[in-house]
């Protein structure tokens, strides 16, 4: 497994250089560097020419210039990394530090949430197959497959930031927007979990009630100002999450998984009080201080309580506590929006990743990059789902089709355990290696969506080196695609293994 | 890599099933299905090209959508005309003209009235339906040329990549991985910005040249599969020459796989080329495409938002039945796939 891991690297190392020199050499004959400042008046222009032709080295051929820039790339053995500068003598590599972090933000959070809502999405259609649930979602699926992606991050400026601002004003819901919410809900929620029409029935007034409940509490209290959620929604969501993990992946029969989850959820709670006051202050050292200690003491409760099924009932703690780290982070960030309407009266503005120059606190600032990355990633996540639940569909209906399922069903296996165990684990291999494939290329994508709302990322560093006919920016944007397409190919084979017993060799 | 019992994506999987000794090249794997598909196979008995045609226009969804397209692609060509044949649409895309009531477009649902400018007018005046015609012209050729370009680029090199091995394969396949390294939409951008100059012919021909990649590796997947078997090497045995062998044995196999995945090559295109002309690397002034018109007038939403609504409406309405076409051509090739209610 090894030897063939580093086979694959080797390849793909080799493949990058070939690619890393293609691009080079056609953005050098893009067009002519110097064509901004031939047309000047400037009375220094020969002065500036020459300058701009030492900063790029235009007095050597293209080869040249790729070596030098290679030459730079082979200090990163050396923790040395040189990126070369720009056509205004600018270091790359300080750019880009900046451009990748806000870029990279964006897409792998559009990439889990494409990840986990397309996968859920697309067993709960490849599960109710041929239901109006799984035509609408088809359909769906196909219009945000064919969305241009420009024009509907354009669209979701005006109706998600500008008319959300408008609104956020005086937060209030007309009867008609409860009444229609919470009708659109229960039909989807109905048609999704199915059943006998009289449990239909049901889960459609249960929503229907639930909905026009929580939408006129929150309407009456104008909650969306001062939202609080509280340790009482903490405690909530936290058994939620503990009894749904429990049933989902051990079977809620299984006792010993459910009192250690269970026991995570109190744990977590009694520390919420805690940790509280520690949070209010906020820091990123803080946060990821306190998410090891969470992980160990949910570990070791796993590992007491667990039992006969000691190795599930560890890991679903763990993913517990995860759940209950979050939900104390949101509960902490929830009571600090009110604020940020104080500083930020319209939250979502529809330029930039950050307000420049913004005075809140760690909170404040958090919640403010929060507010504006919301609609950058549902673009990016819509375009993505679409494909993922796909995928996920077809992968999944092409395994339950398959003679292991009948025999899991025959021999008298849950529809439960059929459907998590034998099914889904063997449908997740094709979509690891979709997943691979595509996180490179979301990238890319960003350079459209970055522009549309006007982030200073990867997209820009690209755009504004192409068009300038600078290949350093250009060239460092392609360094951090090849590199994450070459990572996440290697978590592919990795997935690949952990997934299927048959290739560990 | 993979074992064979394990699942492979969707698209792997169309045609060619080994088990099915066929004598003849046609697809294979459909003739077992054929009783299923058609209860009267007794009466009467169809070609796989009419089988083919007849689960298709079966396809509801594919069907709707094909006139759909169709409705746009010939309104698109007649009515402001094109090239030297004079078109049924009075007005011109270049020509400014007076603005009338604020540019609003004049179309009416019911009572159904056109107007004077049913899709309304620019800043300048211009018939806003003219010029989203215009844009649709250039978009859909564009689409076109990439679709048919890539599908022959990445056939040839996925045919004759699967069928000779060695180092021909491993050559192919290296330049391949090579492009696909470098993403898709960067590599466009930088060739799109270097064939600006050349016009929109120019551009079509560089984006054919970036999007063969994924139909090269399915061709020869499906090639690799299809040279191991009788027929072809009862044509070898006989002295046929490796090109005869290719076009006339191999590729008709895997036609399915090709067409579809032309279809779906349109649909990208389309796609990629208006982000191309929205970033500004695309389609030039004076030429519009529906990309470049959402990105002059993406500024005027406030003010004329019909500028805005329509291209890119055409764009989605447009990706959106060819899409569909694929899906339902996908269905057609390859029953196996299709409504298996157990």
């Amino acid at each position: 497994m090894a030897k063939f891991i580093l086979r694959r690297l080797g390849a793909s190392f080799l493949v990058l250089l070939g690619g890393s020199m293609l691009l080079f050499f056609l953005v050098t004959i893009s067009g002519d560097p110097l064509a901004d400042l031939r047309e000047s008046n400037a009375d220094n222009k020969e002065h500036l020419i020459r300058q701009r032709t030492e900063f790029m080295g235009l007095d050597t051929p293209w080869f040249q210039r790729y070596g030098v820039w290679l030459g730079g790339i082979a200090k990163c053995v050396t923790l040395s990394c040189d990126l070369g500068t720009n056509m205004n003598g600018t270091d790359v590599g300080s750019l880009l530090g900046n451009a990748a972090q806000s870029t990279l933000r964006l897409v792998v959070l559009a990439t889990v949430l494409a990840i986990v809502i397309g996968v859920i999405v697309g067993i709960a259609t490849a599960i109710r197959q041929y239901s109006g649930f799984d035509y609408v979602v088809t359909f769906l699926a196909f219009l945000f497959f064919s969305l241009p992606v420009f024009w509907a991050a354009v669209l979701l400026k005006e109706y998600g930031a500008i008319r959300f601002n408008d609104w956020i004003r005086e937060p209030t819901f007309t009867l008609a927007q409860i009444a229609g919410t919470a009708i659109v809900l229960a039909v989807i929620l109905q048609g999704v979990l199915g059943g006998s029409a009289k449990r239909r029935a049901l889960t459609a007034g249960a929503t229907l009630v639930f909905v026009v409940a929580a939408m006129s509490y929150f309407s009456a209290t104008e909650w969306f100002r001062r939202p609080m959620l509280g340790i009482a929604f903490v405690l909530l969501v936290g058994l939620g999450a503990a009894v749904g993990a429990t049933a989902l992946f051990s079977g809620i029969r299984n006792r010993r998984v459910l009192y250690a989850t269970l026991g995570t959820v109190a744990a977590g709670t009694a520390s919420h009080l805690i940790v509280l006051p520690l949070l209010e202050k906020g820091g990123w050292g803080t946060i990821f201080g306190l998410l090891p200690v969470a992980l160990l003491v949910s570990a070791a409760i796993g590992w007491f309580v667990g039992g006969y099924s000691r190795k599930p009932a560890t890991v679903l703690s763990m993913s517990v506590a995860v759940i209950m780290g979050m939900l104390t982070i949101a509960d902490v960030a929830s009571r600090h929006w009110a604020s940020l309407l104080g500083l930020k009266p319209r939250p979502i503005s529809t330029i930039g990743s950050q307000t420049p120059n913004f005075a809140g606190g760690f909170w404040e600032s958090f919640l403010d990059k929060g507010a504006q990355i919301i609609l950058p990633t549902i673009v990016l996540t819509l375009i993505s789902i679409a494909s993922y639940t796909r995928y996920t569909r077809s992968s999944m209906l092409e395994v339950m089709n398959q003679d292991y399922i009948r025999t899991a069903r025959s021999k008298g296996l849950s529809e439960r355990v059929v459907i998590v165990k034998h099914g889904f684990r063997n449908a997740l291999i094709p979509i690891t290696t979709i997943v691979a494939f595509d996180f490179a290329g979301l990238i890319g994508g960003a350079v459209i969506t970055e522009q549309v709302f006007g982030w200073k990322g990867m997209g820009e560093l690209f755009r504004t080196g192409l068009d300038h006919v600078d290949p350093a920016p250009v060239m460092a944007f392609f360094l951090v695609t090849g590199t994450a397409a070459i990572l996440m190919n290697l978590v592919a084979d990795l997935a690949y293994a952990a997934l299927d017993p048959r290739i560990r060799r | 890599m993979t074992d064979p019992n394990t699942p492979a994506p969707h698209e792997n999987l169309q045609t060619s099933s080994p088990g099915v000794g066929g004598v003849e090249p046609v697809v294979s794997g459909i003739d077992l299905d054929v009783e299923k598909a058609v209860p009267d196979a007794s009466q009467k008995s169809y070609s796989q090209g009419q089988l083919v045609l007849r689960r298709f226009l079966r396809h509801k969804g594919a069907m709707t959508s094909l006139v759909v397209l169709l409705i746009i692609v010939v309104v698109a060509y007649t009515s402001i005309g094109f090239g030297p044949f004079p078109g049924w649409w009075d007005k011109d895309f270049s020509k400014a003209a007076n603005v009338v009531n604020g540019g609003r477009p004049t179309l009416q649902l019911w009572p159904f009235s056109l107007g004077e400018h049913p899709l309304g007018q620019d800043d300048t005046g211009k018939d806003y339906f003219a010029l989203a015609m215009r844009g649709t012209q250039i978009s859909l050729m564009i689409a076109f040329v990439v679709g048919i370009g890539s599908t022959l680029i990445g056939t040839v090199i996925g045919g004759v990549a699967g069928y000779f091995r060695g180092w021909v394969e491993s050559l192919l396949m290296r330049l391949t991985d090579l492009v696909i390294v470098i993403p898709l939409l960067v590599l466009a951008a930088v060739l799109g910005k270097i064939a600006s100059k050349w016009g929109v012919i120019g551009l079509a021909v560089v984006l054919a040249i970036v999007t063969w990649t994924g139909l090269a590796r399915l061709v020869r997947g499906e090639v690799l599969s299809l040279r191991e078997r009788e027929f072809v090497a009862s044509a070898t045995a006989i002295g046929t020459s490796p090109t005869r062998i290719i076009f006339k044995h191999i590729l008709p196999n895997t036609i399915g796989v090709i067409i579809v995945s032309a279809t779906l090559a349109i649909a990208s295109a389309i796609l990629l080329e208006t982000s191309l002309s929205f970033l500004g690397y695309g389609v030039q002034a004076p030429d519009v495409s529906l990309g470049k018109l959402i990105s002059d007038y993406q500024g005027a939403f406030s003010t004329r938002p019909w500028l805005f609504w329509w291209p890119g409406m055409l764009i989605l309405v447009i990706a959106l039945t060819v899409n569909f076409i694929g899906d339902g051509l996908r269905d057609a090739f390859d029953p196996r796939q299709n409504r298996s209610k157990d």
